[in-house]
């Protein structure tokens, strides 16, 4: 009976969190138009989670290209394809890599930056003397961050993906040798702009959601001591790169299910 | 940083991802499909069309002058019905044929459009009337068997126990 009474305990805990953070989010969701009309709080923001965040993306990516440009000759050249690596390597950025591995990266950048921040706030006590002062903190902390984040992340990932297919093409066309012409023109043929590079970004807007709000939601409900900081921002890279892979996995299903 | 400092960072970060999507839009995808440019509506009847596929090129004498937007089966003659747009800066004469081809042993395949000698020119919304339906690999074989099997019972296929 101990067992069973576990199960339950569990599921229910479970399902209050996850109730939790929804309502959350839903009143999170509520304060946004008080954060867009303070703009200067969100530009500030997407100065630290994006401009900061540039240089890991840009040098991931960067290797990323290059990586599957090498790795994907070796296959494509026995059947004789090798012109259609940069097709290849298009579609495998655009469509996947290029959102899901910059949200990794993103929750691991940005994210945990996000949870100390405003976890240590909170173990300050400066999310509680805001409250005293009438100041709701969600509206004057929170919402610029999740503004922030939602814009930062597509952008990333875009330039993940364009610095990708770039280094793809030195490797491609400067080191194999393979006509750039063709390298171009088969990806212009068969790269839909809606289908594949629309899907994409749609798919890096949700991730950047995702990752901005798991981030924001462990630095606020934290346990106000440094361990309880510690195990948040671990928890933040857990949740959302759990999170992201699993909604690609659906997003993936939803978008490219017909060939 | 002062305000200044991080609000050109901003905006230059804005903008490079922005010139990010433009070069993945118009360099490595088909933004000039995106353009929709004039065109006009074409349908053609085909016995069979193989695995033509919606969205697949027009092309005439090799050249892409339109996509294919539809394909959907007659539920009275049972052929297939495919609804194809066309540029239209490219006229062709009514009695113009369209035929399915294959591009290269085992490409994709995509409709050919081949000029009559028509004056007047296909309206939109006409009707390609002559057409030629995909080659199918399982008929041309079962064709090639069946010669074979004629020649071999000299006439008489049934002489074969």
């Amino acid at each position: 009976m101990n067992f069973v009474q576990s199960i339950g305990a569990r599921v229910l805990a479970s399902l209050q969190g996850l109730g939790h953070a929804a309502i959350f989010f839903a009143g999170l969701l509520g304060v946004l138009p008080q954060a867009l009309r303070r703009f200067g709080l969100v530009v500030t923001q997407v100065y630290a989670i994006g401009n900061r965040s540039l240089v890991i993306i840009l040098a991931s990516g960067l290797s990323v290209g290059f990586v599957l440009a090498l790795q994907m000759y070796y296959a494509l050249v026995t059947y004789g394809a090798a012109e259609s690596l940069g097709l290849v390597v298009n579609l495998s950025l655009v469509r996947e890599l290029g959102p899901v591995v910059t949200a990794l990266l993103f929750a691991g950048r940005a994210g945990t930056s996000l949870t100390a921040e405003i976890g240590l706030m909170k173990a300050g006590e400066q999310l509680a003397a805001m409250e005293l002062m009438a100041i709701d903190p969600r509206a004057r902390v929170l919402a610029p961050r999740f503004i922030a984040g939602a814009i930062s992340m597509p952008l990333l990932a875009i330039l993940f993906s364009a610095i990708g297919i770039l280094g793809a093409w030195v490797v491609a066309v400067g080191l194999i040798g393979i006509d750039a012409g063709n390298f171009w023109s088969i990806q212009q043929n068969k790269v839909d702009i809606w289908r594949d590079v629309g899907n994409g970004v749609v798919k890096s807007a949700v991730f950047g959601v995702i990752c901005t709000f798991v981030a924001l939601y462990q630095g606020y409900e934290t346990q106000a001591t440094p361990e309880g900081v510690a195990y948040a921002t671990t928890r933040t890279v857990v949740i959302s790169s759990l999170a992201v892979l699993g909604m690609d996995f659906i997003l993936t299903a939803l978008m490219f299910s017909t060939p | 940083m002062s305000k200044k400092g991080i609000e050109i960072g901003v905006g230059l970060f804005v903008l490079l991802g922005l010139a990010a999507l433009l070069f993945v839009a118009l360099k490595a995808a088909n933004l000039t499909s995106f353009g929709q440019a004039d065109t006009y509506t074409v349908t053609a009847r085909f016995d069979n069309i193989g695995g033509l596929k919606a969205r697949a090129p027009v092309r005439a004498a090799g050249v892409v002058i339109g996509r294919i937007t539809s394909i959907s089966l007659d539920p009275k003659s049972f052929q297939g019905v495919v609804t194809m747009e066309i540029e239209r800066g490219y006229q062709f004469p009514k009695d113009s044929s369209a035929k399915i081809l294959t591009a290269g042993l085992l490409g994709d395949q995509y409709v050919g459009i081949e000029a009559g000698g028509e004056i007047d020119n296909l309206a939109a919304g006409a009707t390609i009337k002559q057409t030629q339906s995909a080659v199918v690999l399982e008929n041309l074989i079962g064709q090639f068997l069946f010669n074979k099997a004629a020649d071999a019972g000299g006439g008489a296929p049934e002489a074969k126990p």
